[in-house]
């Protein structure tokens, strides 16, 4: 009779059963907030109703004001990660290859790359002025150690068989590179280039946030100064989609999985 | 080889050259400025940062701006413990929870939720409160990640030796889970101290309040230049010397690795 019960009462699968519960968390969340944004417990517009926030998101992604500023963004980050990832990319690939110049620089890139790059910003103002020059150099600045670092570490943990067949093959400088190392390192330099975006991002938004006329940083900063909160939540929603989306592309595209 | 001469050539060799690179490029900036190519008015001697730390020091009120940083990153850094070590015991004790909501924590850990520091602004003012918990919400996803890889990674031995003691759960925690993976947490929890920092430093610039952050941008409006890089070099000082106090820490915890 149990057996039969059993049989009948076919048991969850363990897939199913996590997104119920995470459909739950979202209702939950979606409920206590527009219970806030109704009871007027919080200042007014601090927590909007949800409609206001989806209204305010879709006049946000229905301008092209919006992909404008975007686009100065996306400029801004593309071009630092260009900078800061080829830099980071050659200072890595020098440290990784010889022990005398890890030994002797590799432990300053190591306790400078937590320290918080803002505080380089009055020095990018006063190097590449007020525009996009400042931007671009703090994007550059940020990514640059967590892809040297990445990389550094990831020659040295090449096979050394791998490299052994390099030499028997008499390659060159250029052809060890191209044809050993970096297919060797793809883990860790796209390992590197992630952390690197993402604190590029957060460098050139932070900058824009401060002192800028364009980007979304500058969104942010002037929903915030004549108080737009359902407009400032539509620029952080997209904003942060957009952040843990490339995050995730970079990720699938080093085949590095979910990590 | 001797031990004299593989120590000449791992420590001091590398640290020579380390640091005479350092004093040569601050000497090469020195007469650059002084030779008219780099503009003195963009860039100020190394001499005079290095006399300007005195000034700073003295006039700025460097130690209670220390004091500033130090207690909002304290408070911020308690946080992130209580509550990402409390989160993620919760997960590893509900695996459908933590099937269903790890990935969340590890894309907020991705996001760039300093981004964000408007919004805390409004919610609780320009106050120290909004450095606190920037600094707790960007410190706290390492935190939760790395207190789950410590208990599920504790050897099944460990908790079977302490279910056959018939250890209560909240003995099997204290006495097995918790000593066992005490190191992973720290990692996590040293992880979570520096994104702290960094955040605490970096929204105090921002929103030109509290300490340290707080002095550079003072220092920056008012065109004091070199002033304005001793306090930079003083933030750098403050966060390597975190950086090295936490590693060793973690060093003396994981005694094995």
């Amino acid at each position: 009779m149990v057996a039969t019960g059993r049989l009948t009462h076919p048991v969850m699968p363990a897939n199913a059963g996590i997104h119920v519960l995470r459909a739950a968390i979202i209702a939950a969340v979606l409920v206590i907030w527009e219970g806030l944004a109704v009871s007027g417990w919080l200042y007014r517009d601090v927590v909007p109703r949800l409609d206001v926030i989806a209204v305010a998101l879709w006049d946000l992604l229905s301008t092209r004001e919006f992909y404008g500023h975007l686009g100065v963004t996306a400029r801004e980050i593309g071009i630092g990660l260009i900078i800061g990832g080829v830099s980071g990319l050659v200072a890595g690939l020098l440290l990784g290859a010889n022990r005398l110049l890890a030994r002797a620089y590799e432990a300053y890139l190591y306790y400078l790359g937590p320290t918080p790059k803002i505080i380089f910003f009055p020095v990018m103002i006063m190097w590449f002025g007020v525009g996009a020059g400042s931007k671009i150099a703090m994007a550059a600045l940020s990514c640059f150690f967590p892809i040297a670092l990445s990389t550094a570490a990831g020659m040295r943990g090449i096979d050394k068989v791998l490299i052994r067949v390099g030499r028997s093959f008499r390659l060159n400088a250029w052809q060890m590179t191209t044809k050993i190392y970096l297919p060797a390192m793809r883990a860790p330099i796209v390992n590197g280039v992630r952390l690197g975006l993402g604190v590029a991002l957060i460098g050139a938004l932070l900058a824009e946030t401060r002192l800028s006329k364009e980007g979304v940083g500058f969104l942010v900063n002037q929903a915030y100064s004549v108080f737009d909160m359902p407009r400032m939540y539509a620029v952080l929603i997209v904003l942060f989609v957009l952040a843990i989306g490339i995050n995730t592309l970079i990720a699938k595209l080093g085949g590095l999985g979910r990590s | 080889m001797t031990i004299a001469a593989a120590i000449l050539r791992d420590r001091l060799l590398p640290l020579a050259l380390g640091l005479g690179t350092l004093v040569a490029a601050i000497a090469a900036v020195e007469g650059l400025i002084r030779a008219g190519f780099i503009n003195g008015y963009i860039v100020p001697l190394p001499t005079q940062v290095a006399a300007s730390f005195g000034k700073v020091i003295t006039e700025e009120n460097i130690l209670d701006r220390f004091v500033s940083t130090f207690t909002e990153a304290f408070i911020a850094g308690v946080m992130i413990m209580v509550t990402g070590v409390a989160l993620g015991l919760l997960l590893y004790r509900v695996a459908l929870l933590r099937r269903a909501t790890e990935t969340w924590v590890a894309a907020l850990a991705a996001a760039p939720t300093v981004l964000a520091y408007p919004l805390f602004l409004v919610i609780f003012g320009r106050n120290a409160w909004t450095i606190i918990m920037m600094g707790f919400v960007a410190g706290l996803p390492p935190v939760i990640l790395k207190t789950i890889e410590g208990l599920a990674g504790t050897r099944r031995v460990l908790i079977d030796v302490g279910r056959s003691l018939k250890l209560s759960s909240t003995q099997l925690f204290v006495k097995i889970l918790l000593p066992a993976s005490l190191p992973t947490i720290f990692v996590g929890i040293r992880l979570g101290l520096i994104f702290t920092l960094i955040n605490v430093v970096g929204v105090e610039f921002l929103i030109n309040f509290g300490g340290l952050g707080q002095l550079i941008n003072d220092l920056f409006e008012r065109y004091e230049l070199p002033e304005t890089y001793a306090a930079i070099c003083f933030v750098i000082l403050v966060s390597v010397l975190f950086f090295v106090i936490t590693e060793r820490i973690e060093r003396w915890l994981r005694p094995g690795d």
